[in-house]
Parts: structure tokens; C-alpha cells; sequence
């Protein structure tokens, strides 16, 4: 099959039968440089495993040799870098798919990215269902079977390849017939459930308040190259569930001893699942060391597949008979009141020290041979995502392990994940758990479904709770509890003795359980060694918090399509495509792309603007203003609303009329400003700035709707159904009325700041006399849908006048040059109308309107507040950064420095022929005239203060 | 200057082809021009019955739901709120009559142009919208009559259920956020294409 690819003897540890593998199909993959086979089904450990391969890297602070030592994602330290068929770091061997052409090493906790991008897809899918199980072991698969065929939809995510569980690392039987018949024949009758939607591969990694639950999909990766090139590499599945069960299992956990780190030290469980699963046996002499009766099964499996085991070292002080016969029968000696209390081996075990144990102390030490060191100490429910959402944990003695401490009403725990550990007692746990999840769901159900019968039903015997062994001859430095950290004995020894008392503390000072596993293994034997260290119960200690993700995701699996173009949605006016036609330079605007400027061939942005700006000041330019925030106010109260709105008098515009308005907050600080039409009595168009739109939308509706609910105002926002072009410039006149000919465009017919409705071709038309340039302008308003016909029709109506597009920079030259502030550029917030020098727009007259109280504070009476002026600087090419500070000079005083203002706006200027700025000054308008400075690259520029408006100051162009 | 009709456009004519080649299980057809009056009124008022009589149906108070007669399709947005839409009426027409029908007693806005309309159908039609959309879309809950304000992607959408088998929507979107949207659906659709 592969170019790879070496005879199948090649791997000696690969049984010839059993296992849930291919062999008919032979994979080649490379591992720290060696090429390796192995077969559809393996994982990239259980193929290294195959070759006799456990080393997998050195620990990332101490050097030390580690291997593959579990078989799943609790695996604390099988890291490895894959480097084809995409650089991807930081995956465990355990859980990675082998597949052909697989390249990889091991790595010491510390991988790299990919230098090249990724261009494999992530997307996302919402789902809904009554009912999210979280595994498909035999819990799950009972509650998933019960709950579809009561009709409910039914969510089934599992992280393994296939259901199963741990069933799929078992020889269980279950109805007298092997488990994953079971299995299979259950996952066949749930694919036959139109709203049961069933997905493997697929992790919950983080469970939120109300049913919310995460889900990463991994979609392609076991497919290789035969992946389909349109599918998503990864899906993240937002789930919402009426009710979430959680049947995730539970995972062994190691007993803390010296030299515990070894590789080919490995959990009890995790050797079964390479054996029963993938045909490999992890060893040949092996010793197993347990506290439990669960890992017996272990030593007699692989006694039963060809390996020597040569003790089964159990700490209690007696063994359970049924499995102590099982011993016997295979001549695997029992040793019970006994512990392992170190080992020998380099880059692999080779060696046992097995002890006494009783009353703390270690007896007389006798060396076992070993190439295969099996440990269990017992089963941590998986209560990850119980705890994530809050579910409270408490600790169950007779297990030595936390479980879920209450009764959710929107979450249940069930099988091994809530300390439930015997497979006939998992089955009915999960059919009891359906029942009452469907009851309290209101499903109806056909009563408790009949059990399958399973289990050794020889009950068990209680587990002992052993979290470290002695280290009498050393110091606790090579007892690891984290391997990935290096975290040992020692560590939390030292936290205890400086003071630290909480896990939270402990776990930060040691860093166990912040690695890639987030302390599946280490986290509660921590809890332990810690409550044993500080002289407490385990209970009282607690453990840390869980949180997600229940293992790691990536970025770019979050991130989805959201990426790219994609990343945040480009707004885009009716004339979006003419401009771009043209040429356009966009600035973003918020979310709205517009024309900046439009570059002529060999113009850069200054030549262009000021080609564009000395047009509009004299002839005629054309300005796309589409995304200026409109909205429709109508009804009875429609005047007094507005009144309340804006600092000026609102009420008394006359239908047919315009007038320029500002809005402050309650602090009297501006908000937004623009013009409001008024179409009739109890009909206001009001126009805000682009960015204001959408929150002064929802700033007048809360008004409306908290403060004012007895005003009769209704409030539309018609942003993107009208189409706004100003037409500026000295033969705007000439265009307007040529496009126009039924409007009297004369000044005496049509004067500024007063409106008229037209119609071309029978599509209504709007024309506003108002003017952001200080020129000559009517601004065009049209529905979007006759947007580009209207703006083709100007545009060859202007050709004749040499009429010019122009964008957002010449925009904010020609108002600059007028001192027409724009909100958020020249006011940030702590500008009053006042300081922009605007009071005639605060109407005395009016007894109220927001912000109006605001300006009797003294604070905002100071003589010395900061002050809209324009500023010169001496220099007339100099253009000075916005932003920059304005400071006294000529020469810098001792820090600090006093400042007297800052720059917001500042350009070259067409019609003056030399750069300007606006900047807000302290006491601005008492030190017109005066020279200030402005450091400009590491020197102080002198600049004049000037009145703010700098053209046409008596307003003798707006008419023409 | 002649008055001729004027031409009108809509935000997606530049992607009209790249959505014609969408596979057949997920077809994305836009619907311009669809006249679009924004009804604010007491539904329990006067205002309310005049504009029952003038529409020839009930304004649905049932929160995120729409009727239709043969002429117009009518949407609650909200307590006090409807998008009345029509295919063969044009918006001046439409908005007159309803202006005349409310009578001052509430407000009737023209909107054809804020949004855009949009067809979404097809087997996979469901899937695509589950990709960026996170209101329930069974067809047990959300089937023929049903609409709702929600977000697809990153646009604000008023989705309409068009069938009971979730393989007909309609989808009216911000006129500028019509091109976004498009492109979204685009990329939706990869997953569901045949190559």
C-alpha cells in the first residue's frame, strides 16, 4: 500500500488476530525518523506500540525518557509533533488517527506551528435536541437507544473512532454474546431514527449554563488523502439541549511511586485497550500493580495473549478470590500488602522494586523483572463537564474519588461518569437515567426499558485509596504526579511548607495539571498528596476548578468560515460597484466600505485629494453619503421627541424645511449630530453620522421606551432604503437642475437648508439644500433600488462640468476647512457643543432636552477647557500627525510637560494651498493668534491658533 | 433631460452567476424588488381593523409568524410592528394604501430598499442555514408561517420558513449586508458540493 511500507513482521508486537484493525491493509508512517507500519484502525500509538516503541521524547524540564502511558486523551505525555500531512503540534499519539504517509516525532511539551498557512476548512453547525448524550460507551448508548425510541431528538457525541467505549479496550460480553455486538447493533437502530443525530470523532469539550454544550467534530484527518477536498477538517458543534446527560466515563488514575515516569510504566486499562482493541500487545514480562480489582482483567488478558505476568502486586490486604483463581489458573503470582516502590530502566522499564506496605512503612525490597509496568489506582469519574457548568462535586469514600454531589435539573450523570463502574450496573444506570430524563422532559416513554444483561456478577471488592507510595531513601523529586510538568512529590511539598493550603494555589505554584491534559491523571492524586501533606481530609480539599475545554481545540477550529472576507461582513452601498469600477481606495468605516478617493493613473492620495477637493470648491464634485445612519420619526409627538433629542429647537422647523441638530448624552458631551428634515406636522427624516446610526437608533428608542412611553412616536430606521449623494460645488446648481428640470433650483426657489420631493421616471426623488463643504450643494436622495440610474444620470449631467467623484478624504478636507467637527474624531466623549464652538446649536429657550443640566456644572463652565481652533503651522508643508500634542514650546520644559491639547483632524488644503489642522486647546478661542508648538518627529514646530473656520468664513459660497 | 424609466439594480447582480452554478440541493435565488412597507400601529385599535379590511387578512399577533393573501405577504417584527411585502404591488402604491388605511393612527414607512430578498431551497438548505444560524430549525417547530429576527453568519436576517420540511426559506437581509450574506451562503454551499 505504501511506498513506506516493510513486511508486516515488522511489527512484533502486533498479535495476528484480534483488535479492531485492518490488516489486510498496510500503512507506512515515520516516527522520530524510523518508518514504521501499521493499519487502518491504529492510532500512531498503538502502531509504535506494535513495534515495541514507548519512548516517545524526553520531559520538558528534567530530560527524562517518556512514553505512551495511557491509551486515550488522558495520556499525560505521548506529545508529538505531526509534520505531514500538515505541520500540526501538541497532539497526543494516543489520540491521533493513523494514517498512511503519516510523518511524526516526539516532542518535549513544546511543538511549533506550521510557518505556512492553513487551508484546510473549520466550520460550525447549531443543533438542537431534547436530549445530549456525551458518549457512546455502554451508559450512553443505553440512554441514547431508550430516549430515541421514545421519540425524543437525541444528540449522541462520542470522541473515539466508534462507539463503544470502554467496551471497545474489553472482551465484556453483554446478553451473553460479545459486547460490541451489542454495540453494533445498538448504533445500527439509532441510525435509523430520523432526529437522532449520532456523531463520533466528535469531543463536548465545554458545557455552559442552560444546555449549551460545545462539540469539535474531527472530520478528515483518518481519512488521509482520500479526504474530500470540500469538507470541513473540523466542526465545531454548538449544541443546545433541553438536557444534557453525561455518560463520559471515567478514567484510571496512576499511583504515585519513585521512578514512576518510565517508559513502558503505563495504566492498567490503557494496556487492555491496546490489546483488545488494536491487537498489540504493550509488553512481554509484565507486573501490574493495583489498588482495584479492574486491573486483574488486564494480567489475565495478557497472560491469555502470550505475555508473562509476573506479579500482580495488589496494596490491599487481601485480593478478591474470583480473581485471585483467575490468577492461579495462569501462574500469575498475587501478591497482596504490597506495593511497587521504584523501578530501574533508561529509555525503557526494566525492573519492579515491589515492597510491603503497612502502617506507612516499606519492608524488604525485591526486583522483578519487567518490560511492561501496569499501575491503576483506581477510577476518577470523568466530571468535567458536570463540574464546567457548576455542578458541585463531592468525594465518595468508598470509591476514593469525586463524583457529582447533586441533582441538576437540566444535567444528569450516569454510568462510570458518576462513579458507577461494573458494566451490567452502567447498563441499568443508563436506562434508569433515560427514564427520569424523558419523564422530566415530558416525553413520553414506555416505562424502564428491559436491561441487557452483563457484568461479572461477582460484585467488587473495595478498591483501596493509595495516592503515593513511601519514598523513604529519597525526596519526593522523582515522584512525578504531572508528568508532562515535571511536577513531582517534592513540588507540592514545598507549596504545602510555604504556606499554601487551597489546590488553587497549589496547582498554580506547581503547575500540575495546566498541561495538555489539564490534570486528567494528575489533578485529584495533587488533591490527595495534598490533604495527606496538610493533614486533611481529601473532601474538605476539593479539586480545582474544571473548565473548558475538556481537551485542547484550536483556534482555527473556533474561528470557523469566520476568517478572511469572511471575518466581518463588508457593507457596501448601491453604488458599490461603480465605484469600484473607478478605482476607488476604500476606507472602512465601520463595517462600510467607501470610496476614500478615487486615484486618477500616477496620483497618489494627496495629489488626488486635492485634485478632488479644488473640484468641489470649483466645479462640481459628487459624493457617495449612502451610509449616513437615516431615520423615519412619525406621529403625533414626533416634534416634541425630537425636541427632547437634540440641543436645539427641533419643534419649530418648518415642513419643508431642515435644520442642522446635535445630540448630547446625559453628561452633555456630544453624541452625534446631522440634519433632520421635517415632511409634515408629525414626519421627521433625521440623518445621523455613519458610525452614530445604529446607536442613536437604540439610544432614541430607549428613550422612547423608558423614559417617554406616553410620547406617540414611532421609530424606522431607513439607513439602506434611501441612496444619499451631495452634489457640491459651484455648478451643482447646473447638474442638479439638468437631472431635475421639474425643480426650480434657483436660490430663491429652492434656498438653503430646505428640502423638495421630486420624481424622475416616476421614482421619487428627495433634494436637500444642506451643504458639508461651506459650497454650493444639493444632496440627492433616492431609493436604493434606482440608486445607480440616479447616479448615472448626475454623473453624465456633470460630465460637461468636468464633475468629480470624490471619497471620504476630500470630504474631511472641505469640512475641515469650514470647522464642521466629526463626532468621534474632533470629540471623544468630553466635548461639549460649547467647546466646539457651537452654542448656538444649545437652544436657551427649550425647559428641557438631554444634556441640558449637564452644562449649568461648573466643570463645564471653565474658562480653561479644552477648545476646537485650527491650527497653522509656520512651515505651510509641514502636516502635522494627528494626535499629536500641543504643548507651549519654544523649548520643552521638565517633564511632565504641561499639555495644552491635542490635534484631531489635520491636511493639506487645496484652496489655501498649505496644510492645516483642528486641535483642541485649552482656553482655545483666548489665544487666538497665539504660536504654540507641536512636537513633530523629535522637533517643536511653531504653529499658529487660528479662528476655526478657515474658508469662506462669512459664508457667502452655500448659495452659489 | 427625458424621464424614462429608470433602470433599477440590486446588491447581488455581481454574484447572479456564481449562485446559479450552486448545486441543486442548495439553491440560492435573489428576489429583487420585492416592495417592503414597515406597518407600526396598536393592533388592538382602530388603525388595527381599517388595515385588516384594506389587506383582506389578520395582522398575526403571534410573535414570529406571517400570513399572506395573493397580494402581499405580511411579517410580525414585533408587538406593535409588520413588514407588509409584496411581489405585485409596487411600494408607492402600497404605501399609499396603508398610509390611507392607518390614517395617522400609527406609521407607514416605505423600506423596499433596506433590504433584500433572498430564496433559499434545496435537501441541504436546512444544513447550510444550521452553519451560521442558532434558532431551532426543525420543521416541528419551524415550518410554513413561521419568521423570525435572528442572525445568519454575521447579518441580521428576518428568516421565513416557506414549507414543513425544511427545504424552502425565504430570507430578507440589510441591502448592505446582501453581498456578505451571498458570499457566506457561497461558502456554506462548498460542503455541499459535488466536488
Amino acid at each position: 500500500m505504501s511506498e513506506l511500507g516493510s513486511p508486516a513482521s515488522a511489527a512484533p508486537l502486533r498479535l495476528p488476530e484480534a483488535g479492531r484493525i485492518d490488516r489486510t491493509v498496510t500503512y507506512g508512517f515515520s516516527f522520530n525518523g524510523q518508518r514504521l507500519i501499521g493499519h487502518p484502525g491504529d492510532t500512531l500509538a498503538s502502531a509504535l506500540l506494535a513495534h515495541g516503541v514507548h519512548q516517545t521524547s524526553t520531559s520538558i524540564k528534567l530530560g527524562r525518557p517518556r512514553g505512551i502511558a495511557a491509551a486515550w486523551a488522558e495520556d499525560p505525555s505521548g506529545l508529538v509533533q505531526i509534520e505531514e500531512p500538515f505541520p500540526e503540534p501538541m497532539l497526543l499519539a494516543t489520540t491521533v488517527e493513523l494514517i498512511d504517509g503519516l510523518v511524526a516525532h516526539g516532542i518535549p511539551g513544546q511543538g511549533r506551528l506550521a510557518e505556512v498557512p492553513d487551508s484546510a476548512r473549520y466550520d460550525a453547525r447549531h443543533v438542537h435536541a431534547d436530549l445530549l448524550v456525551v458518549g457512546a460507551g455502554p451508559t450512553g448508548l443505553s440512554v441514547a437507544l431508550a430516549a430515541a425510541r421514545a421519540g425524543a431528538r437525541v444528540v449522541l457525541v462520542d470522541e473515539q473512532s466508534e462507539a463503544g467505549g470502554y467496551l471497545l479496550g474489553s472482551n465484556e460480553r453483554i446478553d451473553d454474546r460479545p459486547a460490541l455486538d451489542w454495540v453494533a447493533a445498538a448504533t445500527a437502530e439509532l441510525a435509523g431514527f430520523a432526529d437522532v443525530l449520532h456523531l463520533q470523532r466528535t469531543t463536548a469539550f465545554g458545557h455552559f449554563h442552560d444546555g449549551y454544550v460545545l462539540a469539535l467534530e474531527r472530520r478528515t484527518d483518518h481519512l488521509g488523502a482520500s479526504a474530500p477536498r470540500n469538507r470541513s477538517r473540523q466542526r465545531v458543534w454548538r449544541i443546545r439541549a433541553r438536557h444534557v446527560l453525561i455518560a463520559a466515563g471515567a478514567h484510571e488514575r496512576p499511583i504515585v511511586f519513585t521512578d514512576n515516569d518510565r517508559p513502558g510504566i503505563m495504566l492498567a486499562g490503557g494496556a487492555r485497550t491496546f490489546l483488545h482493541r488494536y491487537g498489540v500487545l504493550a509488553g512481554r514480562d509484565v507486573v501490574v500493580f493495583t489498588t482495584n480489582d479492574s486491573a486483574y482483567a488486564a494480567a489475565v488478558d495478557l497472560a491469555d495473549a502470550g505475555a508473562r505476568v509476573h506479579a500482580v502486586v495488589d496494596a490491599r490486604a487481601e485480593a478478591p478470590e474470583a480473581w485471585k483463581e483467575e490468577c492461579t489458573r495462569r501462574d500469575i503470582p498475587v501478591r497482596t500488602g504490597q506495593v511497587v516502590c521504584g523501578t530501574e530502566g533508561v529509555d525503557r522499564v526494566t525492573a519492579a522494586s515491589v515492597a510491603s506496605l503497612s502502617d506507612g512503612a516499606l519492608g524488604e525490597r525485591d526486583r522483578i523483572a519487567c518490560d511492561l509496568l501496569l499501575v491503576s489506582g483506581g477510577w476518577n469519574p470523568a466530571v468535567h463537564l458536570f463540574s464546567q457548568a457548576g455542578g458541585r462535586l463531592r468525594y465518595d469514600e468508598s470509591l476514593g474519588a469525586f463524583v457529582p454531589g447533586e441533582d441538576r435539573e437540566d444535567t444528569t450523570v450516569a454510568g462510570a461518569a458518576a462513579g458507577v463502574l461494573e458494566l451490567g450496573e452502567c447498563l441499568a444506570d443508563g436506562g434508569r437515567a433515560a427514564e427520569a430524563a424523558l419523564t422530566a422532559l415530558g416525553i413520553r416513554h414506555g416505562g424502564l426499558q428491559a436491561i441487557p444483561a452483563a457484568g461479572t456478577g461477582s460484585g467488587q471488592t473495595p478498591p483501596l485509596v493509595l495516592w503515593r507510595v513511601p519514598d523513604p531513601d529519597g525526596d519526593g523529586t522523582a515522584q512525578f504526579v504531572d508528568l508532562q510538568r515535571d511536577a513531582t512529590v517534592a513540588d507540592i511539598a514545598r507549596a504545602v511548607g510555604a504556606g499554601m493550603r487551597t489546590v488553587e494555589h497549589i496547582k498554580r505554584y506547581t503547575t500540575i495539571g495546566t498541561a495538555h491534559d489539564q490534570g486528567k491523571t494528575s489533578g485529584v492524586i495533587a488533591s490527595g498528596i495534598a490533604a495527606e501533606l496538610i493533614g486533611r481530609p481529601v473532601g474538605e480539599l476539593g479539586t480545582t476548578t474544571f473548565r473548558p475545554p475538556y481537551t485542547p481545540v484550536a483556534f482555527a477550529a473556533l474561528a470557523g468560515r469566520d476568517r478572511g472576507s469572511l471575518f466581518d461582513p463588508e457593507r457596501t452601498t448601491a453604488v458599490h460597484a461603480w465605484h469600484l469600477s473607478r478605482g476607488a481606495v476604500w476606507e472602512d468605516v465601520g463595517q462600510w466600505k467607501r470610496p476614500r478617493y478615487y486615484p486618477l493613473p500616477g496620483e497618489d492620495m494627496e495629489a488626488a485629494v486635492l485634485r478632488e477637493c479644488a473640484a468641489a470648491r470649483g466645479g462640481v464634485g459628487i459624493l457617495d453619503g449612502s451610509t449616513l445612519g437615516k431615520i423615519d420619526v412619525q406621529g403625533p409627538d414626533a416634534a416634541e421627541f425630537l425636541n427632547r433629542l437634540y440641543t436645539n429647537m427641533m419643534a419649530t422647523l418648518k415642513v419643508g424645511s431642515v435644520r442642522y441638530g446635535v445630540m448630547c448624552g446625559a453628561d452633555g458631551m456630544v453624541l452625534d449630530d446631522g440634519t433632520v428634515l421635517r415632511l409634515a406636522d408629525d414626519h421627521f427624516l433625521a440623518y445621523t453620522s455613519t458610525g452614530g446610526a445604529a446607536a442613536v437608533l437604540e439610544w432614541m428608542e430607549e428613550w422612547l421606551q423608558t423614559e417617554w412611553p406616553d410620547l406617540r412616536v414611532y421609530l424606522t430606521s431607513v439607513t439602506e432604503h434611501w441612496a444619499t449623494f451631495p452634489v457640491v460645488g459651484p455648478r451643482s446648481r447646473d447638474v442638479v437642475g439638468a437631472v431635475f428640470p421639474d425643480v426650480d433650483v434657483s436660490n430663491d426657489g429652492f434656498p438653503f437648508m430646505t428640502w423638495r420631493d421630486t420624481t424622475l421616471g416616476g421614482v421619487p426623488v428627495r433634494l436637500a439644500r444642506v451643504s458639508f463643504s461651506g459650497e454650493l450643494a444639493y444632496e440627492v436622495n433616492v431609493d436604493t433600488w434606482h440608486a445607480q440610474a440616479v447616479w448615472d444620470r448626475l454623473i453624465a449631467a456633470g460630465e460637461r462640468h468636468g464633475i468629480t467623484p470624490y471619497g471620504t478624504e476630500t470630504m474631511h478636507v472641505l469640512r475641515a476647512e469650514k470647522a464642521y467637527p466629526i463626532v468621534g474624531q474632533d470629540t471623544d466623549g468630553t466635548v461639549t457643543p460649547h467647546d466646539l464652538g457651537m452654542a448656538w446649536v444649545v437652544s436657551k429657550k427649550k425647559p428641557d432636552f438631554i444634556g441640558k443640566r449637564s452644562f449649568a456644572r461648573g466643570d463645564n463652565q471653565r474658562p480653561d477647557r479644552k477648545q476646537l481652533v485650527a491650527l497653522l503651522p509656520e512651515d505651510h508643508d509641514l502636516l502635522l500627525p494627528e494626535g499629536s500634542q500641543v504643548v507651549e514650546g519654544p523649548n520643552l520644559s521638565e517633564p511632565p510637560v504641561p499639555m495644552l491639547g491635542h490635534v484631531t483632524s489635520s491636511y493639506h488644503s487645496a484652496e489655501l494651498q498649505r496644510t492645516f489642522a483642528l486641535a483642541l486647546v485649552k482656553s482655545g478661542r483666548s489665544r487666538i493668534g497665539q504660536v504654540v508648538h507641536v512636537p513633530v518627529g523629535g522637533s517643536l514646530v511653531p504653529v499658529e491658533i487660528r479662528e476655526p473656520v478657515l474658508v469662506d468664513p462669512e459664508g457667502a459660497r452655500r448659495d452659489g | 433631460m427625458t424621464a424614462e424609466t429608470l433602470a433599477r439594480s440590486g446588491p447581488l447582480q455581481q454574484l447572479t452567476d456564481r449562485l446559479a452554478e450552486l448545486p441543486r440541493t442548495v439553491q440560492v435565488v435573489p428576489e429583487s424588488f420585492v416592495a417592503m412597507i414597515d406597518l407600526r400601529l396598536d393592533p388592538a385599535g382602530a388603525a388595527g381593523s381599517d388595515v385588516v379590511s384594506y389587506l383582506g387578512v389578520d395582522l398575526p399577533t403571534t410573535p414570529s409568524t406571517w400570513v399572506e393573501t395573493d397580494a402581499v405577504r405580511v411579517i410580525w417584527l414585533g408587538p406593535d410592528e409588520w413588514l407588509v411585502t409584496s411581489l405585485s404591488r409596487t411600494p408607492q402604491d402600497l404605501e399609499a394604501g396603508l398610509r390611507d388605511a392607518v390614517h395617522g393612527r400609527g406609521a407607514v414607512v416605505d423600506v423596499s430598499g433596506q433590504r433584500t430578498a433572498l430564496r433559499l431551497a434545496g435537501e441541504h438548505a436546512r444544513d447550510v442555514l444550521s452553519a451560521g444560524c442558532a434558532i431551532d430549525l426543525h420543521p416541528r417547530f419551524f415550518r410554513r408561517g413561521a419568521a423570525v429576527q435572528t442572525l445568519l453568519g454575521l447579518a441580521s436576517v428576518v428568516l421565513l420558513a416557506l414549507d414543513d420540511t425544511g427545504t424552502s426559506y425565504h430570507i430578507l437581509v440589510r441591502s448592505s449586508f446582501a453581498e456578505y450574506l451571498a458570499r457566506w451562503l457561497l461558502d456554506a454551499a462548498i460542503e455541499h458540493s459535488d466536488s
